[in-house]
């Protein structure tokens, strides 16, 4: 039964996202709609499983909701924040700066989750990756304590996915 | 039709502070020097810019009464795809020596963008 469950399925967190896309595109809510939009969350993860065959082990739906909606508020504020730096902050004291944060995250799939609220979030951009992936370079622009910006990523961002991928 | 009017006042509103980010991020983008400082500003337009539009779009289209939430796959979108697209133009950056060259990683040998063959610096470079 598990098995079956796994060939049919093979990402069903991408079935649900894939039926919730469908609807939105129709713009309405109706049980047609929603049934074929569940068809394609069927078919389509099942016919490029071939190219995409790890299935991220654990994933918590719910924590993933708390953090998209406390990245979202942190975008708000980082906002703010760099539109203040743009107006009032003149270009010879600007102070950007290279980070280096290691990775204690391994998942290719929370790596990239990472990697994207970094650049979401106004005045740091993730710039590259190191080549075996042990560490992130992220490029910020105007910092007075670069330290201080590694250590938040890592406690507000990288625990945060390592408990929702884990 | 107070609600009507409050609604149209949202509406104004969120073009606003939608349409001000926007132009923050161009006078980042005009007043900045280097191709990474740069970087930053469109990040800004991105987001909030782009959100606060959208967000008078639904508020809009609820208020006038064919609700519509297509918007928030706009955003999706636009928050899947935007972290690439600025990724990308950062690698160039360091590919291209454009930019103050990192430090080297605590953990790994180097940057994947820098870990190409000696040669491939020797190029015609930039033209």
């Amino acid at each position: 039964m598990a098995r079956a469950f796994r060939w049919l399925l093979p990402h069903p967190f991408l079935t649900l996202l894939l039926a919730l896309v469908w609807t939105l595109l129709q713009n309405e809510v109706s049980a047609g709609m929603v049934v074929f939009g569940l068809i394609l969350g069927v078919l389509i993860p099942w016919g490029t499983s071939v190219w995409w065959p790890d299935t991220p082990e654990g994933f918590r739906l719910g924590r993933m909701t708390a953090y998209v909606l406390l990245v979202l508020w942190d975008i708000v504020i980082a906002n703010v924040q760099v539109a203040w730096i743009v107006l009032s902050v003149p270009n010879r004291k600007l102070k950007p700066a290279w980070i280096v944060v290691p990775l204690d995250l391994r998942e290719p799939e929370a790596i990239t989750v990472l990697a994207g609220t970094i650049t979401l979030t106004p005045g740091t951009v993730s710039s590259d990756l190191s080549d075996e992936g042990h560490s992130l370079l992220v490029h910020v622009l105007h910092t007075d304590d670069p330290d201080a910006v590694r250590d938040e990523i890592k406690t507000r961002y990288e625990r945060r996915l390592q408990e929702i991928f884990s | 039709m107070t609600g009507e009017i409050i609604a149209i006042h949202a509406v104004s509103l969120c073009l606003l502070i939608g349409a001000g980010f926007a132009l923050v991020g161009v006078i980042g983008m005009l007043k900045f020097n280097d191709p990474m400082t740069r970087l930053h500003a469109p990040t800004k337009v991105g987001t909030m810019g782009i959100g606060m539009l959208l967000l008078a779009s639904v508020i809009h289209s609820f208020a006038t009464g064919e609700g519509s939430v297509h918007e928030t796959l706009i955003m999706a979108f636009l928050f899947v795809t935007a972290p690439i697209a600025a990724h990308f133009i950062a690698k160039v950056n360091i590919h291209r020596r454009t930019c103050e060259t990192p430090p080297d990683p605590p953990r790994d040998e180097t940057w994947s963008t820098l870990d190409t063959a000696a040669t491939d610096g020797e190029g015609p470079g930039p033209g």
